[in-house]
């Protein structure tokens, strides 16, 4: 099923989704928000991709195999929890650095973006390898 | 080595394997390598858990530095990574068994990187002291085993693995909600704070019923009487591989968290939830293994099995006296082994002759005579006969119940036996004695070939059965050491106040 109108819509909807999943993750920080629920919108882009084009070009635009952002995803989350280790404290403590870029402020840095952006991976990956895979049934 | 890593490398080494391998998820040679490598690095760090509790006393280590009770903390002591290391000896067994039996298909499929995260799942539910954190572990496990048992797609792989999940998801939804109950009770859901602050409760009946909620949905997941009846229905059907694994690890979780439950936070009226645990004790092992007898499919008959063994590991439980419960963590370490042993053996009497049909096999004493010494002893070890593991077990059991004088359930454990061994020797008779039907005038016609000759394959599925068939007679012969280690993990769960002040500390 092609759509000319559901194409033109999905081609700026897909945009402004994936920048409002990075915007809830980054939120997730101190906010609600996290990258569960930003993974979660950044697959429902995806998958709107998916339903007005087709799956070929969806994993054409994707670039990257599903299974594979899994596992950058699993790495991330579970290799964030390892930089405590290095310093004698328990597994998952995270670690935070105050960076301040000039002419933009103090940016509150943390092992913990570095688990936020593992989950949002493994979200996206795991969501879509179910929906391509079943849509390609 | 600092005790935090300790206690995070059995869950972090699984997880690092499984993204490995994902990484390589085009190579089957790589990821067969790398899933090798990842259960043997679990073992050695299993054994490095279990030394240093042995000599420093429970370990704990507070996930992300939230102090406990408020953060998930996960507590190793000697129960916990016992456990562990068992899982990381039957993982390192069958990963090798593994490479020679699983087809190509599957491993394409993502069976390595699966069979990490239910190790995982696995070591997480043993090493967690946070009720709810265990449920979630339960459920990564439900997860991956059920990936397991469907991988393939086979017909009666995809009818058993629905009968499996949906029967654990009822135990999950009564397990959920009994966490909701207590947590509504106690306000905390650490164990060791659970532990504490149960002690002393105003209505200690409203505990036991939790309690009891609690020891339905865990005895699901250890398929205890009544509610075995998924076990046998699902644990057939997959590679013999998987049916080893999910068989060796996954009903003693169930085992291993009613054997927590019930030594450190439901102690209030053990008198009543402890005599429901005997009752259920003795009908286990008594059902579990007249099902056995009835059957004709080596799998079915080992499946059924599981669950009479399941038996004599709650009697312990039951009993709640050192010996008695020595005895029966003695039957899952000793379960553990041989059991997952007995359907590696099936699985080469399998390649041999094509079926698992006790009709269909014969004559592989004949033919195979050093399959037929492995499974011999293996055979012998689950029926408890000395100088095997299984006597051992069954003699430190009989002895705790009889120092206690509860002679009912010496009885019935010792008639359970007796069935054990019959049907084993069933087997004996009909697979390894009897001629083959395939044979004319007692020769095998020519053309079908007796053995496929040492190929790296053979090779890679006997080392483990070898291992485990020789651990299955150490651990009869040199029984002093294990006993004693496993008298000391029972006294340390008979006093939970050292497990809640390795936890909660001083503090009030």
């Amino acid at each position: 099923m092609t759509s000319l109108i559901l194409q033109t819509a999905a081609r700026s909807l897909v945009a402004v989704l994936l920048l409002f999943s990075i915007f809830l993750l980054l939120r997730g920080h101190d906010e609600p928000g996290g990258g569960f629920i930003g993974g979660l919108v950044a697959a429902a882009a995806f998958t709107l991709y998916a339903i007005s084009f087709d799956v070929p070009s969806t994993r054409r635009v994707l670039g990257i195999r599903p299974q594979m952002m899994i596992a950058i995803g699993l790495l991330l989350a579970g290799g964030s929890g390892v930089f405590a280790l290095l310093t004698q404290d328990p597994y998952l403590t995270h670690l935070w650095y105050d960076l301040d870029i000039p002419g933009f402020g103090e940016v509150h840095l943390g092992t913990f973006l570095l688990f936020d952006i593992g989950v949002f991976l493994v979200v996206i990956g795991t969501t879509l390898l179910v929906v391509l895979t079943l849509s390609e049934e | 080595m600092s005790h935090d890593v300790l206690v995070a490398l059995p869950i972090v080494i699984p997880l690092a394997t499984a993204v490995i391998t994902l990484f390589s998820y085009d190579s089957r040679a790589h990821q067969r390598i790398i899933s090798t490598i990842g259960s043997g690095a679990l073992l050695v760090a299993a054994i490095a858990l279990l030394w240093t509790v042995n000599q420093d006393g429970i370990l704990v280590s507070e996930m992300g530095d939230w102090p406990a009770p408020f953060g998930i903390a996960f507590v190793a002591d000697l129960l916990s990574s016992l456990m562990v290391l068992m899982t990381g000896l039957t993982a390192l067994t069958v990963s090798i068994y593994a490479l020679g039996s699983m087809d190509p298909r599957r491993e394409s499929f993502g069976f390595y990187p699966v069979f990490q995260i239910l190790l995982m799942g696995i070591t997480g539910s043993f090493l967690t002291g946070d009720v709810f954190n265990l449920f979630v572990w339960f459920e990564i496990m439900l997860i991956a085993s059920f990936v397991l048992i469907a991988l393939g797609g086979e017909r009666p792989q995809l009818e058993g693995s629905i009968k499996y999940v949906a029967l654990n998801l009822v135990s999950s939804m009564i397990l959920l909600s009994a966490i909701g109950l207590l947590y509504g009770m106690a306000g905390t859901l650490n164990m060791g704070d659970l532990g504490l602050k149960l002690q002393d409760v105003d209505q200690p009946w409203l505990v036991t019923t939790v309690g009891t909620l609690f020891l339905v949905s865990f005895g699901i997941k250890a398929a205890v009487f009544p509610m075995f009846f998924w076990l046998p229905a699902s644990y057939h059907t997959p590679p013999i591989a998987v049916t080893a694994i999910i068989a060796a690890l996954l009903s003693k979780v169930g085992v291993y968290a009613l054997i927590r439950a019930f030594t450190l936070i439901f102690t209030q009226e053990t008198g009543y939830t402890h005599q429901i645990i005997l009752v259920i004790a003795g009908l286990t092992m008594v059902t579990g293994v007249l099902g056995a007898v009835a059957q004709t499919e080596v799998r079915r008959l080992l499946s059924f099995h599981i669950i009479s063994q399941i038996g004599y590991m709650l009697v312990g439980l039951a009993l709640l006296s050192p010996l008695a419960l020595a005895g029966s963590l003695f039957y899952v370490i000793h379960n553990m082994v041989t059991k997952t042993n007995l359907f590696l053996i099936s699985g080469v009497a399998n390649r041999l002759q094509g079926t698992y049909e006790l009709k269909k096999l014969g004559s592989l004493y004949r033919y195979h005579p050093y399959v037929s010494v492995l499974f011999f002893v293996s055979a012998l070890a689950l029926a408890g006969m000395p100088p095997f593991s299984g006597f051992m077990a069954k003699l430190t059991l009989v002895r705790g119940s009889l120092e206690i004088e509860h002679y009912v359930i010496v009885a019935v454990a010792l008639l359970t036996s007796m069935l054990t061994l019959f049907s084993m020797a069933k087997i004996w008779t009909e697979g390894y004695w009897t001629p083959s039907p395939a044979e004319v005038d007692g020769e095998l016609p020519p053309g079908v070939e007796k053995f496929p000759g040492w190929t790296r394959q053979m090779v890679a599925l006997f080392i483990p059965i070898i291992v485990l068939a020789s651990l299955s007679v150490g651990m009869g012969i040199l029984a002093q050491p294990v006993i004693s280690l496993l008298v000391d993990t029972a006294e340390q769960l008979l006093d939970p106040g050292l497990y809640i002040e390795a936890v909660i500390g001083d503090e009030p």
